[in-house]
């Protein structure tokens, strides 16, 4: 393993992060504040509870789940479309690391920044809502897990992306309704018993439950079927990762 | 001398079914510096970025200082610098991070003495810390010099180095090359300024249509160069050369109304002179004279059109 290109690789996207970190910090900050302001106070003063759980502190694990994938999946799709887009790809197939040290490189980055965010929502629901965290380990486990497997997805969209347009498809029409109608602000089990069967087919509603387990110690689906999907989709995506390890595939001619 | 980049029967034909090089054989000597020269869609910039590992092989065996590209890339890509044709830069990014990068993907520790050395005799260390965006043309064709020498490559590529750059540019250019190659690196050029080429290279190489036609010593090119003729017309018509001037070598022009005589444009003595005084007392009478010289340009241009029947007739 070339572990200094590796490194190399991570400091220098997580520069790109640094040199805005104001941005990086505030934008989170504001955006949920906004969630905060319109869920929690102006609708959710009319919500009672949900589950048992006040629907302001409900919320919170759907809205770092929200953020969490978005992010991880665009920086890293940005992050290996940028070079091929720039031409500066060249340096990083012309250099003597292999394709696993490439994707630990721009997806351990990529996840990073993810999960600072994530922990900076994190703290910043803290002051709006009372939250007790029932199963830390377990939280930092889903979090993690799903700040990886996003940046892997986002990574694999960077490779496939020809365009910018491309690169915003998947994000936008795939991945944003299916995290909206995954649970991030409700239960399922406020739902019709016909979209409750509809939506066991959404990936992401496996993720929220289970990262809203380990906040409540409850969930709408079981927490083991929960880390089955999380680990089945990152093992998904390292798949497609090797495959394009392999072939070479839309980075070498 | 050894070889220190070896390509045998190199081929690559991309997806659509194009063949960028066809058989491509070439050895390249350590230390030295080669000109590859050959014309806009010669297969240059095809084998430069096979070598390097940007395009996958067909065919063909390559290895740099021993190793191979395929199954030893990790220690055949380490000795190889890349300069690539386009300015690919990341706009934003400050001079002294993008060559720092440079170095830790090659897997080297960091050394920020040996980037500021590097910097300094590429005049950028000034601008270490400025935004590529804020670079001119020239300076930014430095700093991916200084990204490919930050990790100390024994073969460094120099893909169309001057191209789009004005002659005071060109110049110092050159001077950065011959200094590179003082420092024990050798250096593989590609350009189609033939002046280039001359200016620089130990060696010349001539590819076209995917095919090495052609490698040969600068010098012993320049001496073919040398060569200069002297056509000298004539009012009347021969029918073979007048034994007065059998000494001479000379050839008949077309239709026997012109004399034409090869002469070394470096010796002491053209025996110009001589000539013309012989003619006359042969009792010709001289209606023009004329000189050309046969250039590198003249023998590319010959190499690269004898090189077009051949795909014709495939």
């Amino acid at each position: 393993m070339n572990w200094t290109a590796i490194a190399a690789i991570y400091r220098y996207e997580m520069a790109r992060f640094f040199r805005t970190l104001a941005q990086s910090f505030l934008s989170p900050v504001i955006s949920t504040s906004l969630y905060f302001v319109v869920f929690g106070a102006a609708i959710g003063s009319r919500i009672q509870e949900v589950e048992g759980v006040p629907y302001g502190a409900f919320i919170v694990p759907g809205l770092i789940m929200l953020t969490v994938m978005t992010q991880g999946m665009t920086n890293a799709s940005f992050g290996i479309y940028f070079p091929k887009f720039m031409g500066t790809i060249y340096e990083i197939l012309s250099a003597p690391v292999n394709f696993l040290e490439i994707v630990i490189g721009y997806v351990g980055a990529a996840a990073t920044k993810a999960l600072f965010i994530g922990v900076v929502i994190l703290a910043t629901s803290a002051l709006f809502v009372d939250l007790t965290i029932a199963h830390p380990l377990a939280m930092v486990l889903f979090l993690v897990l799903t700040c990886v497997s996003f940046a892997l997805m986002g990574f694999i969209i960077g490779i496939w992306a020809r365009s910018f347009e491309q690169l915003q498809l998947i994000p936008l029409l795939v991945v944003t309704p299916l995290v909206f109608l995954g649970g991030s602000f409700y239960s399922i089990s406020m739902l019709p018993p016909f979209w409750q069967t509809v939506t066991l087919f959404n990936p992401v509603v496996y993720l929220i439950s289970g990262f809203r387990w380990a906040f409540f110690d409850q969930a709408d689906v079981p927490v083991g079927l929960s880390l089955l999907a999380i680990a089945g989709f990152t093992a998904l995506c390292l798949a497609i990762v090797g495959w394009i390890f392999r072939t070479g595939w839309r980075l070498r001619d | 001398m050894t070889s220190i980049l070896s390509i045998k029967d190199l081929r690559k034909t991309y997806d659509g079914g194009f063949e960028a090089l066809r058989g491509a054989t070439l050895d390249i000597r350590e230390g030295e510096i080669l000109a590859l020269l050959g014309p806009n869609g010669a297969g240059k910039t095809t084998l430069i970025s096979t070598v390097c590992g940007i395009t996958k092989l067909t065919s063909g065996t390559v290895t740099v200082g021993g190793f191979d590209i395929q199954s030893e890339y990790r220690a055949a890509r380490g000795l190889i610098g890349l300069v690539p044709q386009e300015l690919t830069l990341e706009p934003f990014e400050t001079v002294f991070n993008t060559v720092r990068l440079s170095r830790g993907l090659f897997g080297k520790r960091r050394n920020d003495a040996l980037l500021e050395e590097v910097l300094k005799k590429l005049s950028l260390w000034d601008k270490r810390n400025a935004q590529i965006r804020e670079l001119s043309g020239g300076m930014k064709r430095r700093v991916l010099i200084a990204k490919a020498l930050s990790h100390e490559p024994r073969v460094l590529f120099l893909d169309e180095p001057t191209a789009g750059v004005d002659v005071e540019l060109r110049k110092d250019m050159w001077e950065v090359v011959a200094d590179l190659r003082d420092s024990g690196v050798t250096v593989i050029l590609t350009t189609h300024y033939i002046e280039e080429a001359e200016a620089m290279a130990d060696r010349i190489a001539v590819i076209a249509k995917g095919e090495i036609l052609l490698v040969e010593d600068k010098d012993h090119l320049m001496q073919q160069m040398g060569q200069k003729e002297l056509e000298v017309q004539l009012t009347d018509t021969l029918a073979a050369v007048p034994e007065a001037l059998d000494s001479y070598d000379l050839r008949l022009g077309e239709g026997g109304k012109s004399l034409i005589y090869t002469y070394d444009t470096r010796a002491e003595r053209t025996g110009i002179t001589a000539l013309l005084n012989d003619v006359a007392a042969a009792g010709l009478t001289l209606a023009d004279v004329q000189t050309r010289q046969s250039s590198l340009e003249d023998i590319f241009v010959t190499l690269v059109n004898d090189a077009r029947p051949q795909e014709a007739a495939q």
